[in-house]
């Protein structure tokens, strides 16, 4: 790592206090399984580190009739074990994913949704768009995006959580850059396909941080999250990933968000999936017709057609088991 | 392209700019922690390094005194500060979890923390294992021959505290699908999950 | 004059029982000191730099800006402009400094400039391989029954002649077979900590090859061997590629030598997978033809694959593996890739040939619509007539442990669970093993305390637990009132840990050792005692006449009449032909079971079992132990790992643990392992154990998914990409 000054305030107004003198060079350190790892490869190279680690207002959750408010510092495993959370199906399972232990009692939910890509050309320190996006094109894309990968920008979204959330409609409060700025947001706003180096994959501004994560009511809605992994344990990144939220009129789907992960850029909503399902009862064949729908605009690179197929299954077992149907396959 | 479609698709149509423009000021936090460790008034003051500083760590009940950087993981610091080195470095970024520790009792890798965040914290390594008495998670692995090389080994009965922690009543199931933060080359998992069994069983407390 | 014997079964009192790991507690708790783990005083952290570029000129080296670097103590450049990169990683510089962020950001702070040259990394691609000037006709071999008439063309007789054995066939199966490189993966990577002080060496080095490295030091630091210890207690994986102190090990010492304080440095994680080990990997095209019973008649293969640029390819001795028709045809390509050297990786060769010809084999039971099993076990009439009765053995009992009988369905023909389809596959395989040369120091205590010392080393086998097994048997001691000392080159040396060999090794060297030590007692006993000492016998802690059981002394007693000094014996074990101790050659059968979900690719192991001779087993536990990580290596290989290299820039792409995909303890399914150990198989002696299951896996993981699908899927690592890849080419 390169060498950097570190601070750890006890409040959100003197983190952003400290993080002020120089917009840009500082990072905002959670549970430290991401950022650390950049920093020893140096792809990131902060001059401050500003811990959260001390700041009590971040590991807060408050959970009532309007919704949960999660703080950003919560860990992974503290929000499972929060009885608010088995209101949110998706969200639950999209954390009891997690095999790892420690990813799951060190990793904090703001830092899941904030984690950098995983795409071996960035970690390999050809920068977030190597080459313009030619690098990933003419080399080995197998984990790269089928959707929005027009651009320069290929990369998947990596968080395992963050489908799960944008289909729960989760919004965020965001903190900074100067003292006492706060801002809401939707959750699926914080993600962008940037579309040259100078832009990170966070639709942040420097020294902006994410505090809170906001999910309203749970109001009757079902849901569900789907991953599709190598391995049988959950540890490794999914391949492909889908959640679904569904309020249901009898046995039709009344209102539907499907949101894909690691398929692009950012979290992936499928619109073409909830036209397909809205105004149908879920079952195989409609499931199966929204997961067809929802890669009738993939666009697979050389190595990720499989992904294609992978995003269709995803799609229709999170519908199934949204509305507590058996999904099929092997778990 | 349905990428242009999702903004559209956003609850209102608004862009976060617009919700920027109306943030408000967040209840001001003003009075600092001040005193302890590193927080301090001054900025200058609440901010150590890039150089050495001497924090103490609480490992297995002891304190050490150490030098760190603020770029020391806790990994670095447990090695050479305080001479514990059943935490391994095996990747950099905690996906291995060769580096297993407990802090305040939760599983993490020490590698992907820093040796300054753990401040105050109560740190315990695999050697908190050892001693006249054999720890049953320990004694469970010995005796069903769960490591090999052994590298990889320390961490992994850590993490199988932890998990027996939260998981007392274990099944096989959970077992299977509960300790993957961990990675063994040698392959001593066909033994890990007996042994684990075991411990579950009461019959590890031998 | 001793007779250097294994007691029998039944008289045995520990060898062969089920014996905890003397340094379990150690490594269980992390007190096991690695060579990572020692720092002595002073100690500064070295880190050597990776070429980024896979083939490249250097044009130029810069370290002094890392030499600026506050906490950095040195910086060297390891190459010269003009100096040609063959591969990515190869070590360039190196920095020594106080802190690893010293260190890292010295790294970070050297210039360097190259010349990019031509790079080529995709060796399964024979013709882009051939195109780029990269592919070189390797060795092959004909064997035919028939021979050539007199005056015929020998070619033109092949030609035909194969030609005419295919077209007698009753079944053909032509097919692409392939397997990638992987890497070995060490979790604690190569390196060392070197420690030079008065003209005198000591490298607490990762070591395979504890007593075989001190001259390498040696040579390149002006000084001889004598004046180097290489020491090892614990080393973190080796599986084939820690045999040599390598030159960052000797640099390691050389940078101690320089600075004058003791220097570690450990390669770090992706270099350690870019340059510190590979197996080759095996492509194949294959042609089988079998009769109507399903025995195959001709064999017509042409294998590829690369080991680097040094050479190292897949042998062609493994083509067709194990079971060999009476005709057949082999060929070779090897393919240079700028891809980092191969080095042993546990069984050379044996676990590509496995996987590349028992899966052809098995597509000819699909193609007869035959069973499997009865396939493999009809085709033993091809495997060499010693090993017929032993396969066909350990056949039945897999089947058995496997209900291959209640589970089998033709390929493709299984019941579905919705996506979900099942299936069995078998693989058999061998080994020769053996015990490798070594030295063992036994030293009996006037108090009774046994000491033993090797320059063996550990490498997760169990060997401090081998040797405490054989001397407690020998004197009639409990395994734990033997104390091994094994690590150090000062010790008698023994050799590598390689090719399964250590345990036969160290079990001759300490049983000879032992006997002999025990002669010299019972001379001195058999005195006390008035009895003759060829009628003595050490059991259940005490020396006693075989003819009066109550003419005895115990342990202690006797080795009180050693006097002041300790008894010490040092012995060479004699393996080899005439050896009742060890011997060489195994055979080992394994049966996979495995899941498929043929919308999503995913292979889950539901079974897997091992049934695996290895003569005489010393300790039931760790040979258990040791069966049970092969069938786990087995599984990545299957179904995880893979090398990925960028074809434009030949970058390892995957060279980091989250990338580099691995099984986890929920990937492993039910293992089952059988040891086969008859009375004929114990009568051989020691064999050893550690490369021959991991052999099987490919192929019979191979086999188990072809069996579920009804299609095979040609290239391991099954994963999930080319599981649905090939059943999306194949329109299944």
């Amino acid at each position: 790592m390169k060498a950097f000054e570190y601070a750890a305030p006890r409040s959100e107004e003197e983190a952003l206090e400290l993080l002020a003198p120089e917009p840009g060079t500082s990072e905002v350190l959670a549970g430290g399984t991401d950022l650390l790892g950049l920093m020893k490869k140096m792809i990131v190279t902060p001059s401050r580190v500003v811990s959260l680690s001390r700041v009590a207002s971040l590991k807060r959750i408050d959970a009532d009739s309007q919704g949960m408010r999660i703080g950003a510092m919560v860990t992974l495993d503290d929000l499972l074990a929060h009885p608010a959370t088995a209101k949110y199906p998706a969200l639950e399972q999209a954390l009891r994913g997690f095999g790892s232990l420690q990813m799951q009692s060190q990793g904090t939910l703001g830092g899941e949704l904030c984690q950098r890509p995983r795409c071996w050309y960035f970690r390999g320190g050809h920068g977030l768009l190597a080459e313009r996006g030619r690098a990933v094109a003419e080399g080995d894309n197998r984990f790269h995006a089928i959707f929005d990968n027009a651009g320069p920008a290929k990369f998947v979204s990596p968080s395992r959580v963050a489908p799960a959330l944008v289909a729960l409609g989760a919004t965020l409060r965001v903190i900074g850059p100067e003292p006492g700025d706060e801002t809401q947001m939707p959750l699926e706003l914080l993600y962008r396909t940037p579309k040259d180096e100078r832009q990170r994959e966070h639709d942040l501004l420097p020294n902006q941080v994410v505090a809170q994560i906001v999910l309203p009511a749970a109001d009757g809605r079902r849901s569900a999250a789907y991953e599709v992994h190598h391995g049988a344990g959950g540890q490794d990144d999914p391949i492909v990933s889908a959640a679904a939220s569904l309020t249901m009129h009898g046995n039709i789907v009344a209102d539907a968000r499907i949101v894909l992960g690691q398929v692009a850029p950012t979290p992936w909503t499928s619109h073409e999936a909830i036209r397909a399902i809205v105004g149908a009862p879920v079952d195989q064949r409609t499931a199966e017709a929204a997961g067809e729908a929802a890669v009738s605009v993939a666009a697979p690179l050389s190595h990720n057609q499989f992904k294609v197929q992978l995003a269709k299954v995803a799609v229709k077992r999170a519908l199934l088991k949204a509305a507590g149907l058996q999904t099929g396959g092997l778990a | 392209m349905s990428n242009v479609e999702k903004h559209a698709h956003g609850k209102s149509g608004f862009s976060r700019r617009s919700f920027l423009k109306g943030s408000g000021a967040a209840a001001a936090a003003t009075a600092l922690a001040g005193g302890q460790g590193i927080a301090g008034a001054e900025e200058a003051s609440r901010v150590v390094g890039p150089g050495m500083s001497k924090i103490t760590l609480v490992v297995n009940g002891q304190s050490h005194k150490v030098d760190v950087e603020p770029r020391m993981t806790l990994l670095e610091a447990l090695r050479y500060g305080a001479g514990l080195t059943g935490a391994k470095p095996i990747s950099g970024d905690g996906s291995s979890g060769g580096s297993t520790v407990l802090i305040d009792g939760k599983p993490a890798s020490a590698s992907a923390l820093l040796a300054m965040d753990c401040e105050g914290k109560k740190i315990t390594t695999s050697e908190s294992l050892a001693g006249d008495k054999l720890d049953p998670v320990a004694g469970a692995f010995v005796n069903h021959d769960a490591s090999q090389c052994g590298f990889c080994t320390p961490g992994f009965v850590v993490a199988v505290k932890a998990f027996l922690a939260k998981n007392p009543k274990a099944t096989e199931e959970e077992i299977r699908a509960g300790l993957n933060g961990n990675l063994c080359r040698c392959g001593t998992y066909g033994n890990i999950i007996p042994a684990v069994l075991d411990v579950v069983k009461g019959a590890g407390n031998g | 004059m001793v007779e250097y014997t294994w007691p029998d079964r039944k008289d045995s009192s520990v060898l062969g029982g089920s014996h905890d790991k003397v340094d379990g507690p150690a490594k269980c708790t992390g007190t096991a000191k690695y060579s990572y783990d020692i720092t002595p005083p002073k100690t500064a952290l070295a880190r050597a730099l990776g070429c980024p570029h896979a083939h490249c000129k250097i044009k130029s080296i810069d370290t002094a800006p890392a030499e600026k670097v506050a906490g950095v103590v040195h910086a060297r450049a390891l190459k010269k402009p003009g100096d040609e990169i063959e591969w990515q990683g190869e070590l360039i510089a190196v920095v020594v400094g106080e802190t690893e962020g010293a260190v890292a950001e010295g790294l970070a702070a050297i210039k360097a400039d190259y010349e990019p040259l031509d790079v080529f990394v995709n060796e399964e691609d024979l013709d882009a391989a051939e195109a780029a000037g990269r592919a070189r006709k390797g060795p092959g071999k004909v064997q035919l029954e028939n021979e050539p008439g007199d005056d015929e063309d020998e070619d033109a007789f092949e030609e035909k002649e194969i030609a005419r054995l295919f077209r007698e066939a009753a079944a053909v199966v032509e097919g692409r077979y392939g397997i990638r490189a992987i890497t070995h993966m060490c979790l604690e990577p190569h390196g060392s900590t070197c420690d030079w002080q008065d003209g005198k060496l000591t490298a607490h080095l990762s070591t395979q090859n504890v007593s075989g490295t001190p001259g390498q030091f040696g040579g390149p630091l002006g000084i001889t061997a004598d004046d180097v210890t290489v020491h090892c207690d614990y080393i973190g994986g080796g599986f084939g590629s820690k045999f040599a102190a390598d030159s960052w090990g000797v640099l390691a010492a050389t940078l101690s030598k320089d600075l004058n304080r003791p220097v570690k440095l450990m390669l770090d994680r992706d270099t350690e997978l870019k340059i510190a080990g590979a197996r080759p990997s095996g492509f194949a095209d294959v042609k089988v033809g079998a009769n109507s019973e399903g025995v195959i008649t001709i064999w017509d293969s042409h294998h590829w694959s690369t080991g680097g640029m040094g050479g190292g390819s897949l042998s062609q001795d493994v083509m067709p593996y194990v079971i060999v028709p009476p005709n057949f045809r082999r060929r070779t390509t090897n393919v240079r890739t700028n891809t980092g050297p191969t080095r042993a990786w546990r069984a050379p060769n044996h676990p590509q040939g496995c996987a590349l010809s028992q899966t052809a084999i098995d597509d000819v039971a699909a193609k007869l619509g035959m069973d499997s099993y009865e396939l493999f076990r009809r085709n033993l009439v091809n495997v060499p007539e010693e090993r017929r009765k032993l396969y066909e053995e350990e056949m039945k009992i897999a089947a058995k442990l496997m209900d291959w009988k209640a589970k089998w369905h033709p390929h493709g023909k299984g019941p579905k669970d919705g996506s979900v389809v099942s299936g069995l596959g078998m693989a058999i395989h061998t080994w020769r093993g053996g015990g490798h040369p070594s030295s063992c120091r036994v030293k009996i205590h006037p108090d009774g305390g046994v000491e033993a010392f090797l320059g063996s080393q550990d490498l997760g086998t169990g060997t401090r637990t081998v040797i405490a097994t054989v001397l407690a048997e020998t004197f009639g001691l409990p395994v734990d009132a033997v104390k091994v000392n094994i690590g150090s080159s000062k010790y008698p040396p023994s050799g590598p840990s390689g090719g399964s060999t250590t345990v036969g090794g160290v079990a001759e060297s300490s049983r000879h050792a032992g006997l002999d030590a025990l002669a010299q007692l019972n001379e001195k006993v058999a005195a006390k005692l008035g009895a003759k000492a060829q009628d003595l016998v050490a059991k259940d802690g005490r020396i006693s006449d075989k003819n009066n059981a109550d003419k005895g002394l115990s342990w202690k007693e006797a080795c009180g009449l050693l006097g002041m000094n300790p008894l010490e014996v040092t012995s060479r074990g004699a393996p080899g032909r005439d050896s009742k101790l060890s011997s060489s050659g195994v055979g080992g059968v394994q049966m996979a079971e495995v899941a498929v979900d043929r919308e999503t690719g995913v292979v889950r192991m539901k079974k897997f079992v091992a049934v695996q001779d290895m003569g005489l087993v010393v300790n039931r536990k760790t040979a258990e132990s040791q069966i049970l990580g092969a069938m786990i290596m087995g599984i990545a290989f299957s179904l995880f790992e893979e090398r990925i290299m960028d074809a434009k820039s030949g970058a390892f792409l995957n060279a980091e643990i989250a990338d580099y995909k691995l099984p986890r303890l929920g990937d492993v399914g039910e293992l089952v392992v059988e040891i086969y150990e008859p009375e004929e198989e114990r009568a051989r002696g020691v064999i050893g154990l550690g490369e021959p299951p991991v052999i099987g896996p490919g192929a019979a993981i191979s086999n188990a998914v072809a069996n579920a699908l009804g299609v095979r899927v040609p290239v391991l690592p099954m994963t999930p990409k080319q599981v649905l890849d090939t059943l999306k080419a194949r329109g299944a």
